[in-house]
């Protein structure tokens, strides 16, 4: 199952929320602010950092390059993806949800 | 009040507190422009970024992927509109992980307790 | 609502109050076609106006109030250019609007 995040991890609690409600092996992917989650240092790293191991995390490239953060800028373990990466995405892994 | 218009207008401290993270939603491009319209009025104007909208002013901003328009480039320009108070909350950029060196603006970082003390000084606050 | 310009056979889309949808459609051409519609043949001293608000948007991303560009225009080109009197000679309806719209940018924020 895929799991899409739009929201800021530091305004909205739906990257928690996400994480966990969402089965081992499931996808994650963060995009517009929620990318600011994958930034390899801030408050929220840690929570990202405990999701990786059991859940595939993935930010659209896009919308992190736009907020001014560059493709080094990511945490380790969190995958970038381009728009037709979240287009495999959504194929390769059945239901989608959005957690707005 | 009727003579001080006379003489020029009346100066009051306006303040404009940031608070969202640009491109995500309209906030911050709307802060921004109502910013440059109050600044014909030639008022003391001042800025806050606090919590989300610290990352308005992230250096680096690329948006050529997502197809909208990189405004940041904009706030160099609030210096020459004479807005030149620019203030960052300390705890919102740390919380971020980011420092002072990736902002494209020089500001003056402030803890909350000095943000507020500054907030209560004014006439008017207006929050985006 | 939109009108067009025809550019050397290239039509150009712009807004109802004439400012081009698509900056990325201005030339040289575009400029002398909209002072035109004006009746307003561009000069030497014009186009340095025009040059300096199309640097300035590429910096800024934003059309400088008329304040701002009269204030800017005197640090970079002199004094003499940087006053309102030498601009509105220039530009008569307005070194803001007028200027702006014939170097492709969008009406300047503020402007009403």
């Amino acid at each position: 199952m895929l799991h899409i995040v739009n929201k800021s991890p530091f305004e909205k609690n739906s990257l928690e929320q996400a994480i966990s409600n969402s089965k081992d092996g499931s996808a994650i992917l963060l995009i517009e602010d929620a990318v600011y989650a994958a930034k390899s240092s801030s408050s929220v790293a840690e929570m990202v950092k405990g999701a990786l191991g059991q859940k595939t995390v993935h930010v659209l490239g896009p919308d992190f390059n736009a907020r001014g953060f560059a493709d080094e800028d990511v945490l380790e373990g969190v995958t970038i993806v381009d728009y037709s990466g979240f287009v495999d995405l959504v194929e390769n892994n059945g239901t989608v949800q959005s957690w707005v | 009040m009727e003579d001080e218009m006379m003489e020029g207008g009346v100066v009051k401290k306006f303040m404009y507190v940031n608070r969202k993270a640009p491109y995500g939603t309209i906030y911050a491009l709307e802060s921004l422009e109502v910013v440059l319209i109050a600044a014909a009025f030639e008022q003391d104007v001042s800025l806050i970024f606090m919590d989300d909208g610290v990352f308005q002013i992230k250096k680096g901003q690329k948006t050529d992927g997502v197809d909208m328009k990189n405004f940041s480039p904009t706030y160099r320009a609030l210096e020459m509109y004479d807005i030149e108070k620019l203030y960052v909350c300390k705890e919102s950029l740390e919380a971020r992980g980011m420092s002072e060196d990736d902002l494209i603006v020089d500001v003056e970082v402030l803890e909350r307790a000095a943000l507020q003390d500054l907030m209560d000084e004014q006439d008017v606050v207006f929050s985006f | 609502m939109s009108n067009t310009i025809d550019v050397n056979g290239k039509t150009v889309e712009t807004d109802e109050e004439g400012y081009l949808v698509d900056l990325s459609d201005w030339d040289k051409d575009v400029a002398k076609i909209l002072a035109d519609q004006d009746s307003l043949e561009l000069t030497e001293s014009h186009w340095e106006v025009i040059d300096f608000l199309r640097d300035y948007y590429e910096e800024y991303q934003i059309a400088p109030a008329v304040r701002v560009l009269t204030k800017a225009i005197g640090k970079k080109l002199g004094k003499e250019k940087g006053n309102s009197k030498y601009l509105y000679e220039l530009f008569p309806y307005g070194p803001g609007k007028q200027a702006c719209r014939f170097a492709g940018l969008p009406k300047p924020t503020g402007c009403i």
